[in-house]
């Protein structure tokens, strides 16, 4: 028997997809039964008070939680964030309901032992209820209370070798894609930037001193399947310099109808003959493409790397040999001035371990953001407010084409007054001996 | 540096009857001739010495005394 009435959160229940509701009910009765028979450290019913209290959210428009508080393991100021509901009588169950975040491991790749020590600790000092994965990526532990956090800490930390995460106005934890362990379009090793980062800034990671938070991801190609330059402060995104690498025979048997496009990922339906010149080179971006029926060209300096041409025949077209990263800066969510995407910065960077290269361009941002930067100003919001030609001059990245938006509304890079032969100064009466009045 | 830290907790005690948590920015404005760095590093010795805690929204963190300001134990908890 519920504990709560919740018709509208049952409604919810109603429609064909899996049910965050559904699923909180199942924790209710799985927690009520204790077929492990735990001593469960925080209330047994907290999945119930979780759904009652939300129930009265939904039927009041109003939240119930209070913001943030005073909890962590000693010596973190990030990992832990602290949950309080302003109705603790009627509902005991989730009155301190802190919130828990664990590293992902690089790439989200999980053995089964590992999942059930996570949520062994979870059933026994926790909710029971996990959110895999939060929207930064990192594991999400919904629940539990202050005397049970060092408890957890510890058992995370010294039986599964694994480490909190980040939040607040600190690094959050790094995402990759799972990069060259299962795809071919890696340009670089993304999950071992991921792990190098993570560990060489443990200090910004655990101990918040930015204005607000600062997060990085990792993306071997273009395709973005971490979305990095959506969803990353600091988006590092594989790319190469030189050609596509064309096998003009398979390109002739995709054309041929002898291999599916895209691998085969549009069976299921009959979307008619595969005409290469239709699907791949009229959809190229830059138009930077040639199929004279034989033979398929590409003019590499106009190519932005868009990837099309190659998922569409990936078995014809590969990523080039000289391979390396685009650094794109400044993406967020809309909180003052509205959402944002990546503006480029570094057009290519190598990404060799232990990826000084990448880390320089880092420290230099911080530095500057953390001097310059206001309260809760994330970075994409401190370069636009005082230029985007600031950004490139404390990065030390020299202005180029690629910095330019679009044409006619370009971040206008000036030329300064000592990299101009002779300053702003000028002879006059030189000048007016050429050009008359 | 024992004085670095000495300013850190005075300036702290000032204001606690007014406010109890502070941004990182407020401790770096009491030391113009030191980067964001340096001040980072007082204020964790700080909190390693348990002087100071850390306070986070979820989204921001701020720091103040220990001790000071609404605690676990005025939330009800133990
Ligand atoms: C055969 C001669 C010329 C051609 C074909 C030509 C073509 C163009 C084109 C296509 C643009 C637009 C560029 C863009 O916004 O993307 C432009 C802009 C402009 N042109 Fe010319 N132009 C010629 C001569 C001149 C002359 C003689 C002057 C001045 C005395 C001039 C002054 C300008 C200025 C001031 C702009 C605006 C530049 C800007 O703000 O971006 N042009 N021209
Ligand atoms: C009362 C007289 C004038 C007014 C009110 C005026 C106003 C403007 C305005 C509002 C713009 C656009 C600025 C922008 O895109 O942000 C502009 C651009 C421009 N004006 Fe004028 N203008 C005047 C006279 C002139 C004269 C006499 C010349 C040339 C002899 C001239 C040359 C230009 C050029 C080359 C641009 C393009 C600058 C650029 O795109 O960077 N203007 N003007
Ligand atoms: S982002 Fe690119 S390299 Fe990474 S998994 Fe996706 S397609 Fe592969
Ligand atoms: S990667 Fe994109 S821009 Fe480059 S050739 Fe292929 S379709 Fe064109």
């Amino acid at each position: 028997m519920a504990k709560h009435k919740t018709p509208l959160l049952d409604q919810l229940e109603s429609g064909p997809w899996p049910s965050f509701v559904s699923d909180i009910k199942q924790e209710a009765d799985n927690r009520a039964k204790n077929p492990k028979g735990l001593t469960h450290q925080v209330p047994v019913d907290c999945p119930e008070d979780l759904l009652g209290v939300l129930e009265l959210s939904y039927t009041e428009k109003e939240t119930h939680w209070k913001h943030g508080g005073i909890v962590g393991v000693f010596g973190y100021g990030g990992g832990v964030i602290g949950r309080y509901c302003d109705q603790p009588e009627k509902f005991p169950g989730v009155a301190h309901f802190h919130t828990m975040r664990v590293a992902q491991p690089s790439g989200k790749y999980y053995n089964t032992k590992f999942l059930r020590d996570l949520c062994d600790i979870w059933d026994l000092r926790g909710s029971g209820l996990t959110n895999m994965h939060g929207s930064t990526g990192d594991i999400v532990l919904l629940g539990t209370q202050t005397p049970q956090l060092e408890e957890i800490f510890f058992e995370l930390t010294h039986n599964m070798n694994v480490d909190l995460g980040g939040s607040g106005s600190n690094l959050r934890t790094p995402a990759a894609c799972l990069g060259m362990s299962r795809c071919e379009y890696a340009c670089y090793n993304t999950q071992d930037m991921c792990y190098q980062l993570t560990m060489d800034f443990q200090d910004e990671l655990h101990r918040p001193a930015f204005p607000y938070k600062f997060k990085f991801k990792f993306d071997g190609c273009p395709n973005g399947c971490v979305c990095a330059m959506a969803r990353s402060d600091f988006a590092v995104v594989g790319t190469w310099k030189d050609d596509i690498k064309i096998d003009q025979e398979k390109v002739k048997a995709y054309a041929g109808g002898a291999i599916k496009p895209n691998a085969g990922a549009h069976s299921g339906r009959d979307w008619g003959k595969f005409d290469l010149q239709a699907e791949v080179v009229d959809r190229c971006p830059s138009h930077c493409m040639k199929w004279d029926g034989s033979k398929l060209s590409i003019k590499t300096a106009d190519c932005v790397r868009c990837m099309h041409c190659i998922n569409t025949m990936p078995q014809a077209l590969r990523i080039g040999d000289e391979r390396g990263a685009s650094i794109l800066v400044g993406a967020k969510a809309p909180v003052v001035d509205g959402a944002q995407m990546g503006s480029l910065l570094v057009p290519f960077v190598r990404c060799e371990h232990p990826y000084d290269e990448v880390k320089d361009v880092i420290d230099n941002i911080w530095n500057w953001w953390m001097a310059e930067g206001k309260n809760r100003e994330r970075v994409g919001e401190t370069m636009k407010r005082l230029s985007f030609q600031k950004l490139l001059e404390v990065t030390n990245t020299p202005p180029s084409p690629c910095h330019i938006k679009e044409p006619r509304s370009n971040p206008y890079i000036f030329f300064k007054q000592e990299e101009v032969p002779g300053g702003w100064s000028r002879d006059l009466a030189a000048y007016r001996s050429r050009h008359q009045r | 540096m024992p004085e670095d830290k000495d300013i850190i907790i005075e300036y702290l005690k000032s204001k606690e009857s007014t406010k109890s948590k502070h941004y990182f920015k407020d401790f770096t404005d009491l030391f113009p001739d030191k980067g964001p760095r340096e001040v980072k590093k007082l204020l964790t010795q700080l909190v390693q010495e348990e002087i100071l805690e850390f306070w986070s929204s979820g989204s921001t963190t701020m720091y103040g005394l220990k001790g000071s300001g609404k605690q676990a134990g005025a939330e009800g908890e133990s």
